[in-house]
Formats: C-alpha cells, sequence, structure tokens
C-alpha cells in the first residue's frame, strides 16, 4: 500500500496528490511516469511525477478526472487511504542540457508534467519561456509553480478569460515569427494540441520534444501496447519514451489508438457513476 | 497385462468449457492414478529420469502411488522439483520424460505428467510438508524478476540459509505463470500457493520494483546484496513489421493475455481493464502462446477463432495437448499461411492478407522451410488480430547493467552449469539467458545457478 499524505483540488475535476513512495521518489528524474492501480480489480494507469520530495518520500502527480479510474481516484481516495500498487519511475527521463533557449508549452493537464521539465532546464542554465493553455481562466491551474520555474510566461485561454484569447500554439507561432533564436521545444497535452505545435516548429526546424500518452498496461516494454510509430518504426511509449522527436511521431495513429477503448471506457463509467450516485458531490 | 493405453484423464466438455474460464483437464482420482501408475514397467534403465530438465526419481514416485504412499511420492518429487502442481500441468511431457519412456516404444507412455500433477494435487488437500531451512548464513542474495527461474533460484537459496528477495516489476508474483498462461490451463490459485509457500519459508517478495529503474543491480550489490540472480524472462513482445500492424485490434498475444489473465479482463467491467474482441479472430503463431490466445479468444465471445500458421501441422511447437484441446473447442488451422498485411477502417482492422507457403529444405532450426507461393494471395476477415510469433529478452535490466555480457539476441550469456555471467556476482538463468523455452527448463537453469551461488558465498 501507498499512503497518500496530500490530495488538493487544483482545478475542476484536476486533483493534486503526494503519494508516499520513497523508492521512486529518490530514483525519479523530469519526464519519467508512475503506474499506479487503486485496488485489486483496478486498472493500472500511468501518471506522470510532477514532483517529489526525499524528506517525506512523497511524489507529487496531478490527476484529471476523465473516466473511471481517475473519477474513482478522486471520489474514494483520500488522505491516509492506501493506493495498492504504485511503481516507477518509468521511462525513459527527459534529456535536460543546456541547449540555449527553449520554450515549454502545455496544454491542459499536461501543464503538470511540464512543470518539472522546466524547472530542471532552466536550473541547467536556459533562458525557459512557458506558453501554459487552457479552456478559460476557470480550467487553468499550476500558474505559479510555472511562473517560477520559467523565466516569461504566457497564458493562454480559448475565451480570453486568463491571459491572451488563442491557442498556446498560436504564441508559439508568434514567438517564432518575432525572430527569437530556440533552441529547443517541449510540448506536453493533449494528441492534438503536441500534433499542432509540432507543424508550428517544423517550418523553423526546431527540435520539438513531446511526451507520448499511449494507452499503457504494464508500462515497462511487456505488451506493445503503449506502441507508435516514430519515424516509420515502431517504438514503445513505456520504455523508449514517453518523450519522442515531435517531428517524427505518426499523431494520427496515436489519436486513433488512444480511442480504441472508448466504448468500454464509457460503459465502465456509466457503471461506476450508477453504483456511486453521491460520489462526486462527497469530496466537492 | 499392462494397458496398453493412458488412463484417461476426465476433462472439461468443449462446449461448456469454451463458455468460461475454469480449467479444462479434471484430474486423477486416487484410483485412476493407481491404475496409470501400475503401468510402469520399473525398467532399470529409467530414461524418464533422464528426460527431466531437474531429474525427478520418476520411478520411485511412481512406485509410491502405486502402493498408495502420496506423501512419499510427494517427497520424492520436490527433492527434484519445487513447483510441481505447476509442471504437472505444463510441461512438454511429451518431448521429455513421456517422450523417452520404455513402455512409450510399444504402448503409448505412462502419463508422467498426470501422475505428477495428481501428487501435488494431492499434497494441496492435505497437510504440506515444507522444507527445512538451513540456520541463517549472514548472506544476502537479490533475485530479480519472479517467473519460474526467479523463485526457483529463490527456494533454493533460502533453503540453504540465505536471506532472499525478489523483486519483481508486476504487482503479481509468476511471470509468465500468472500474466501469460491462462487460467484455464493453469489456475492462478495454483501459483498463489506456491508463491505464498515461498514467502512462509522467508523468502521476501516487492512486487511493483523494476530492476533498471527504481533500483539498478549495481545499487543493489553496493548494498545489502552479496549477490543477485537475474531470471527476467523474454517478455519482449515481437511483432511481424507488416503494413496496418498497429492499427487497433491487433494485438500481441503478451498485451491480449496480459489483459485476460493478470488483469483479469474477462471479468470486465466488473474489473476495470477491458479488452476487445470481434466476431472473428486470427492469431498467428503456432506455439503455445498462440494456441492460449485463440482459446482465450473463444472464451472471450469470438465466434470463430483460426490458427495462422506458416509451416504445417507436423511443425507445430505447441505441446500436443493444447493443439488438440483447441481442435476439440473449435479453433480453426489455417496452416501454410503469412500474414503480410493488415487493413482496416477508422483505425481498427477489418481483414488480413496472406499468401499461402509451401515447405522447402531444413532451415537453420531443422524444421522445413516456408517459401511463399507466388501470386497465393487471399484476404481473412477479422476484427481481432494476435500476434503470438515469439518474445524477446526483457530490455530494462540490458539497458541498465553496463558491462554485461549479451548475445547477438540481446539474451545474458551466462555459463551453462552455474548460470555466471561476466559479471562478479551476478548470475543468470531462465528465458533471458536461452530466450523463449520453457517452465521447467527455466526452474533447472534457477536451481543449478542457486547452487553456484551457494559455493560462491560459502567460500
Ligand atoms: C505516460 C503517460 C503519462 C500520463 N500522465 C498523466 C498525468 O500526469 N495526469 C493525468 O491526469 N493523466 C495522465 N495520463 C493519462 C491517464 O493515464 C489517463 O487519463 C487514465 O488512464 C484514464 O483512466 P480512466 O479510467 O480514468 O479513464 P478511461 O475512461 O479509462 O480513459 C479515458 C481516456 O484516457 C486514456 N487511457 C485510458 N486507459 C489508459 C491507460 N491504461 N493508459 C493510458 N491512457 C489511458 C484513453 O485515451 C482514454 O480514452 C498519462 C498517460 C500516459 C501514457
Ligand atoms: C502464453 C505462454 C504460454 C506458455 N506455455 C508454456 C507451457 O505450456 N509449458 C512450458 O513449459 N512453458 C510454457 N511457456 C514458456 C514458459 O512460461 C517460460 O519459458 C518460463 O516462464 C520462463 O521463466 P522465467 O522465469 O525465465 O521468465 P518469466 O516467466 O518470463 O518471468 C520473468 C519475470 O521477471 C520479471 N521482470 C522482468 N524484468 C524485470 C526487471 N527489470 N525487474 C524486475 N522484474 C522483472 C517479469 O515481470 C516476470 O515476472 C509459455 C509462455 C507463454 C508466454
Ligand atoms: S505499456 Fe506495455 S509495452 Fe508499453
Amino acid at each position: 500500500m501507498y499512503r497518500i499524505l496530500s490530495k488538493e483540488t487544483v482545478g475542476p475535476a484536476i486533483r493534486e496528490y503526494i503519494v508516499e513512495a520513497p523508492e521512486v521518489a529518490r530514483a525519479a528524474r523530469p519526464g519519467q511516469f508512475l503506474v499506479i492501480r487503486l485496488h485489486e480489480d483496478g486498472e493500472r494507469i500511468p501518471l506522470t511525477i510532477v514532483d517529489t520530495d526525499d524528506a517525506t518520500g512523497g511524489i507529487t502527480v496531478v490527476v484529471q478526472e476523465v473516466g473511471k479510474t481517475t473519477l474513482e481516484m478522486g471520489d474514494r481516495f483520500g488522505v491516509g487511504d492506501g493506493i495498492l500498487d504504485v511503481v516507477g519511475p518509468l521511462g525513459e527521463a527527459s534529456e535536460i542540457e543546456r541547449f540555449g533557449t527553449v520554450i515549454c508549452v502545455g496544454g491542459g493537464v499536461g501543464i503538470a508534467p511540464l512543470f518539472p521539465i522546466a524547472r530542471a532546464l532552466r536550473e541547467a542554465g536556459n533562458r525557459v519561456i512557458g506558453i501554459i493553455g487552457a479552456r478559460s481562466q476557470e480550467h487553468l491551474f499550476y500558474e505559479e509553480p510555472m511562473r517560477n520555474a520559467c523565466d516569461e510566461l504566457h497564458v493562454m485561454t480559448d475565451d480570453g478569460s486568463a491571459g491572451d484569447r488563442g491557442f498556446v500554439s498560436d504564441k508559439l507561432r508568434e514567438i517564432l515569427e518575432s525572430g527569437l533564436s530556440v533552441d529547443r521545444v517541449w510540448a506536453i497535452g493533449p494528441a492534438i494540441m503536441m500534433k499542432v505545435c509540432a507543424e508550428t516548429t517544423r517550418p523553423f526546424g526546431v527540435k520539438t520534444i513531446v511526451s507520448i500518452n499511449s494507452v499503457m498496461i504494464d508500462g515497462t516494454g511487456m505488451c506493445g501496447g503503449c506502441r507508435v510509430e516514430v519515424a516509420g518504426a515502431a517504438k514503445f511509449a513505456c520504455v523508449d519514451g514517453p518523450e519522442f522527436d515531435a517531428h517524427e511521431v505518426n499523431f494520427d495513429l496515436l489519436m486513433s489508438r488512444q480511442a480504441l477503448y472508448c466504448e468500454d471506457e464509457a460503459c465502465s463509467l456509466e457503471r461506476y457513476k450508477m453504483r456511486n450516485p453521491v460520489g462526486e458531490e462527497r469530496d466537492q | 497385462m499392462i494397458a496398453r493405453e493412458q488412463t484417461p484423464m476426465r476433462q472439461q466438455d468443449p462446449a461448456v468449457r469454451v463458455g468460461n474460464f475454469d480449467e479444462v483437464p479434471l484430474g486423477y482420482s486416487e484410483d485412476e492414478a493407481i491404475a496409470e501408475a501400475e503401468r510402469c514397467l520399473q525398467c532399470p534403465e529409467a530414461p524418464c529420469i533422464a528426460g527431466c530438465p531437474v531429474r525427478i526419481d520418476i520411478p520411485r514416485f511412481i512406485a509410491r502411488v502405486k502402493e498408495r504412499d502420496i506423501a512419499a511420492a510427494v517427497a520424492t518429487i520436490r527433492e527434484a522439483n519445487a513447483l510441481p502442481a505447476v509442471c504437472g500441468r505444463v510441461c512438454p511431457q511429451e518431448t521429455q520424460c513421456q517422450g523417452v519412456c520404455t513402455l512409450g516404444k510399444r504402448f503409448e507412455p505412462v502419463a508422467i505428467g498426470r501422475l505428477e500433477r495428481f501428487c501435488a494435487d494431492w499434497e494441496e488437500q492435505h497437510e504440506a510438508v515444507s522444507p527445512s531451512v538451513a540456520p541463517d548464513s549472514g548472506h544476502c542474495v537479490a533475485v530479480i524478476g519472479a517467473g519460474p527461474a526467479g523463485l526457483t533460484a529463490a527456494g533454493e537459496l533460502r533453503r540453504r540459509g540465505h536471506a532472499v528477495t525478489v523483486f519483481e516489476l508486476l504487482h503479481a508474483a509468476g511471470g509468465v505463470l500468472v500474466y501469460g498462461i491462462p487460467e484455464f490451463r493453469l489456475p492462478k490459485a495454483i501459483v498463489k500457493r506456491e508463491v505464498d509457500a515461498l514467502r512462509a519459508l522467508g523468502v521476501e517478495i516487492k512486487v511493483n520494483q523494476v530492476i533498471g529503474r527504481t533500483h539498478t543491480i549495481r545499487e543493489l550489490l553496493d548494498g545489502q546484496f552479496d549477490a543477485a540472480f537475474i531470471g527476467t524472462g523474454a517478455g519482449l513482445p515481437r511483432f511481424l513489421g507488416v503494413p496496418g500492424e498497429h492499427l487497433g485490434g491487433v494485438y500481441s498475444a503478451n498485451e491480449f493475455l496480459t489483459r485476460t489473465n493478470l488483469m483479469r479482463a474477462y471479468r470486465f467491467p466488473e474489473t476495470d481493464t477491458p479488452i476487445r474482441v470481434g466476431e472473428r479472430v486470427v492469431t498467428v503463431g503456432g506455439g503455445n502462446v498462440a494456441m492460449d490466445a485463440a482459446r482465450t479468444a473463444l472464451r472471450l465471445g469470438a465466434r470463430e477463432s483460426t490458427i495462422v500458421y506458416r509451416r504445417s501441422e507436423a511443425e507445430l511447437p505447441a505441446r500436443a495437448e493444447e493443439v488438440e484441446h483447441a481442435k476439440e473447442e473449435g479453433v480453426q488451422f489455417r496452416l501454410l499461411t503469412q500474414p503480410i498485411r493488415f487493413s482496416g477502417e477508422n483505425g481498427t482492422i477489418h481483414e488480413m492478407e496472406c499468401l499461402r507457403m509451401e515447405l522447402g529444405e531444413p532451415d537453420g532450426s531443422g524444421r522445413r522451410r516456408p517459401i511463399p507461393l507466388e501470386g497465393s494471395e487471399f484476404t481473412l476477415r477479422a476484427e481481432t488480430a494476435i500476434i503470438a510469433v515469439g518474445n524477446g529478452p526483457h530490455p530494462l535490466i540490458l539497458r541498465s547493467t553496463d558491462g554485461l555480457d549479451v548475445d547477438r539476441r540481446g539474451n545474458i550469456v551466462a555459463d551453462a552449469e552455474t548460470g555466471a555471467t561476466n559479471l562478479p556476482g551476478v548470475y543468470a538463468g531462465g528465458d533471458i539467458v536461452t530466450g523463449a523455452a520453457t517452465v521447467i527448463e527455466a526452474m533447472g537453469a534457477g536451481k543449478r545457478a542457486a547452487e553456484a551461488i551457494d559455493r560462491l558465498l560459502q567460500a
């Protein structure tokens, strides 16, 4: 059992947890992730490691409630409760070097996994420009940590309720077009956002890294369920990634594979909601 | 008069069993076991012993069965084999002990595997005799991977008085026994019982530990451990490398079986892991893994389940019993057939294009090489395809252990007798050394390595 040390709501249906897993905390590097399983009948789901604390052995994860497992975690797992399985750190760590000027683009829940990377890049001596985006002010989270981690932060919302109106990729294009010399871009968020960012940077020839969130089971290279096409070859996101060169990733395949279990997921969620009618209110 | 044929084992009716995940063969009763034990000639040459990779004293245990002293029979088996309930169910006896049985030259060989299973199941019903453990040696050994190789090594080392910690990356111990081999062939309760027995001996089993990520072998050896045994198996699924292979609905056998067995997707939505099985399922490959996948597909509701294999029936590498069970259950076989492309709609597979093959001269494996027949393309409709064409070495250890010698295929190079690798104090055995093989061979390697590690620590 891995005890939950803290739990906080950071946005609508977005929660931050600190889970006690000292061995993972000690070994984790930016860009790596965990696989957790809540209980005996639970699914194994991957979550990015957002932060670690050697003193408490805590690892921070930020979870967006999108389906049965993430919702159940929000409803039923509070401070002091135990998560049955936590395994990690998994995946290859981000390549952190002194590149020069780096733009870090985060969309939606992707802002959380971006945060430790931006921080590490800045610590490595880069000038870090952050661009974070959400649907609206209400959906925006981690603005403060990102502001501290970056030299410069741009906020984008679809409706203009915070920062500028528009998509993160609009701001990315604006900066690249301004003639600023950019050495590398990180983009983490929904697959479609990463795809658009890849297309945005391609004409400028700026190497762009994305973190691939394909459907995973073991997270250790044993099933191939997470495979993605990178430069025409099959790669396992969990061991070869999760970060890949955005200009080589087949995003359309990624998106179609992410949608494989939609019907089952909807059924599982419906069933859960029917059996737990009060669940969602209980914790708000 | 010796019965010419083996005492049959009762099994679930095929029509019923395709609707459930319960075990197919039901085991011998005591009388059936004795009838079968009486067929053993007790021949002095006992070729069966040499045919057994761990050298069980087969005539002796069978003699005890015949005398109805089952406890003594179990003890005899356990001297050489720590997992008899598993081996009695999954060993390829027809190519091992039973393949060389003297009686088998004229009649059907003695059903040694069934007798082994009978003894092991008897033990479960009665009080188990736990093996003795030597006094604490003061040494600690790390075992990486809780498959048959690692579990065997752990048990042997513990009995010799060493403190043993097993590190397993999954959330359950057992390796292929829990994530690969289906419930209907090897009930998971049996594996759990064996793992619990090891815990009772004092072996510490830590799950959710990825060596190479959570800790490295170097860290373990620099810390409390005096030696390490690597039994990480051949867990990396291979694909065919043909177009369309990443469409939805195309699974590696490992993924298909892991979802079903380890994650219990067959009980979805009671459990949370889904699996997609279409009306028509094709499984590519001819080994045990392919048979398991094709039979699992039927149980998950496929209307048609077809094995596509590029050689002929004679070359099928699966155990004879598995092929027979698959046929009884209605699995169809498309032999001398090779897939060349998957195609689909909206990102999911719809059909598979194939070529017909013929057999040419024997290749490096000694089997006749399949050669494509020009212009023989045809398509098979399928909503699900399962690729069961073999597994490569599990990658994480290899990537994280500097200086560990591996061969051309990426398997760890280890001494065949001792399991010693080129790194001091590091031993290896099982599928990570030999490539995908068998449970009993992995156990044999784990045992030999444990003996070698014991010698190292005593020195
Ligand atoms: C490397 C990696 C890191 C991730 N990091 C985070 C994170 O830090 N925070 C966060 O909120 N989410 C993260 N995700 C996504 C998260 O794993 C999914 O949202 C979660 O599995 C959904 O489970 P569910 O049962 O709640 O929803 P479901 O209804 O089961 O699924 C909703 C959608 O989530 C995706 N998904 C479902 N099951 C899996 C699975 N086993 N593996 C991966 N994706 C799946 C699918 O695209 C699916 O359509 C990450 C995914 C990956 C691969
Ligand atoms: C579907 C299927 C059916 C089969 N049927 C039969 C059969 O009928 N009869 C037969 O004799 N054989 C059969 N086999 C083959 C047999 O199961 C294997 O040869 C045997 O399990 C190998 O044992 P092992 O201990 O070497 O490896 P495995 O059983 O593969 O165990 C390795 C373990 O190590 C763990 N591991 C890997 N890397 C790490 C790491 N870095 N850190 C921590 N842990 C790690 C894995 O999670 C796994 O639990 C079958 C195989 C499959 C896949
Ligand atoms: S999640 Fe299974 S191989 Fe990547």
